[in-house]
């Protein structure tokens, strides 16, 4: 027996759902749920917002995975135009380094490496080395990541030993890339911004409407005693199904397209587009984006209504 | 229920009302209506009873003067207060404004909802209401479906529904016949012995008639006279003549 009496809590809890959904004044204007264009517009928002929201993650894990594996990552080359002179200075290079505090991972590029990296561009070298002579590289990791004043200790003991050495972050190869990638992201979350505007606009149009085709019942209800939250409740109602239905439709199509283009990108097996797939976390922040969708919706609604009511007496 | 200072629920002070630029409808319009009278108002068409009514159940602000409803100043009123303001009065439209989408019996029962009565507690007194007012087998039927007569006894049952403190009718007989005039006189006139007050717009002189103690104001081209000087003297001050 005593199950069947709500809680003093579950009671609060329903009433308030009712309340947010118009449950008790949904009889008051025509419900024109489904029947107009507002579910659809809405799905292609969502759909689009939720394509710019995965690309604007995808980017971002791209950039961090890339920032990941370049992180304490030095290049260290030896210009020199004699084979031999370039031979000793980067052995020389490559002992000092095994031998100086916080440098780790020291690796001397082998120069049939060197011939595979420049063969796109110069082809293959054969035997005669000195017509384009091609620096010596050396690959080496510090310990605590690269800083102006770690680069330039290290900078320093390589020269001691190879004059023609040059120092260079790994992470400043990618500079470039990296701030590409920061526009994206921005242009992504620009987009989405821009996605919930539209949105926002569309429900607002279509409550005012809504407002002008029901003017004559809405007057009405104020003059039997109806107050404008009740008024706003019922446009809450009908705008939140018509957007959780569009919400909905719009995140299967945006995840089918997310799908189609990952699996597209995951086929080019390049590294730095392998690093933008999402997690979980991010899976679920898209499956998130209707439920924002419906709540933006809800609020638009209710500050339209209230806002048009007002200049009504 | 907290009336004015002298019990009046219903205080007009010098109002007069425009539309635009236009020369006032409504001119130096003051009365006070107490609780529990029975009130006609009379004029010929175009004379501004519609007007004056639409001041009377909140649908406009006047361009002047003062209203004082139930004790409260109805146009400085807060716009939250309203609701509860008009939930006290009931009103029969002249063009019945019943909610085209709404059967009869969600039409008679929206006051009751927007008062937040549950639908448990309206449902019986709904259907008693359009028993009464010979709706029963019609319930379900939309306004579109409903004769003249019918539509008007809807609005009827719809305004009198929630026992206002004050009733508001305009031209509330003028599509229905003879018997059913009577018949809704009388509705009123039980709810005026209840206590709640009663105001009729109309130019039916032989409606008058059927109410003994009723109150008449008379508007002449938006100017309100006092042929029973009950507005200026109401029942139970002396009436000084002369």
């Amino acid at each position: 027996m005593d199950e069947q009496v709500p809680s003093a809590t579950g009671n609060f809890l329903a009433r308030a759902w009712r309340a947010i959904i118009g449950a008790d004044e949904n009889q008051l204007v025509p419900q024109t749920r489904l029947s107009g264009p507002m579910p659809w517009v809405i799905a292609i928002m969502i759909a689009l917002t939720v394509i710019a929201a995965a690309a604007g993650l995808a980017l971002s894990n791209t950039a961090q995975a890339a920032a990941d594996e370049l992180s304490g990552g030095i290049t260290i080359q030896i210009i020199e135009a004699s084979p031999e002179s370039r031979r000793r200075q980067s052995e020389a290079a490559a002992q000092r380094l095994r031998v100086t505090p916080g440098v780790i991972n020291v690796r001397v590029i082998s120069e049939e490496e060197v011939n595979r990296l420049i063969e796109p561009w110069l082809g293959t070298r054969g035997v005669d080395e000195e017509a384009v002579p091609v620096p010596a590289l050396i690959d080496a990791r510090l310990r605590d990541g690269v800083t102006g004043e770690s680069l330039g200790a290290v900078r320093r003991t390589v020269r001691e030993v190879a004059p023609s050495a040059r120092v260079d972050a790994q992470s400043s190869w990618l500079k470039p890339v990296f701030g590409a990638i920061d526009s994206l992201q921005w242009l992504a979350v620009a987009l989405v911004a821009l996605l919930a505007l539209a949105t926002s606009a569309a429900v607002l149009l279509a409550v005012r409407n809504a407002l002008e085709a029901n003017h004559e019942t809405i007057e009405v209800v104020h003059l039997l005693g109806g107050s404008d939250a009740q008024i706003a409740r019922v446009f809450q109602r009908s705008i939140g199904f018509d957007a959780a239905a569009g919400g909905a439709v719009g995140l299967v199509l945006g995840l089918v397209v997310v799908m189609f283009f990952g699996q597209r990108f995951g086929e080019l097996g390049a590294g730095l587009v392998n690093g933008g797939a999402l997690g979980l976390l991010e899976w679920l922040l898209l499956a998130l984006i209707p439920v924002f969708g419906v709540i933006l919706a809800i609020i638009t609604a209710r500050l339209t209504v209230m806002r048009t009511l007002q200049r009504m007496l | 229920m907290i009336n004015g200072t002298n019990g009046e629920i219903v205080q007009f002070d010098n109002v007069g009302l425009r539309y635009g630029t236009d020369r006032e409808v409504l001119s130096d319009i003051s009365f006070t209506l107490h609780p529990g009278r029975f009130y006609f108002l009379t004029g010929a068409s175009g004379a501004g009873k519609s007007s004056l009514l639409r001041l009377l159940y909140l649908a406009q602000r006047p361009s002047r003067g003062m209203i004082r409803m139930f004790g409260t100043d109805a146009i400085t009123l807060p716009r939250e207060r309203l609701p509860g303001l008009r939930r006290r009065l009931g009103v029969v439209f002249q063009d019945f404004r019943l909610v085209a989408h709404l059967s009869a019996f969600d039409n008679v029962a929206l006051p009751l909802r927007l008062a937040g009565a549950s639908e448990n507690d309206l449902v019986k007194p709904v259907a008693d209401m359009l028993e009464w007012v010979g709706l029963a087998d019609r319930m379900d039927a939309r306004p579109a479906s409903l004769s003249g007569g019918e539509q008007q006894r809807v609005a009827i049952a719809r305004a009198v529904i929630g026992r206002p403190d004050m009733l508001v009718a305009d031209e509330p007989t003028g599509n229905v016949d003879l018997e059913m005039a009577v018949k809704l006189l009388r509705l009123f006139e039980a709810l005026n012995r209840l206590g709640t007050t009663v105001v009729v717009a109309t130019h039916d002189v032989q409606l008058l008639k059927k109410v003994p103690d009723s109150l008449i104001m008379r508007l002449f081209r938006g100017r309100l006279s006092d042929p029973t000087g009950a507005l200026r003297y109401p029942p139970g001050r002396p009436a000084v003549r002369g």
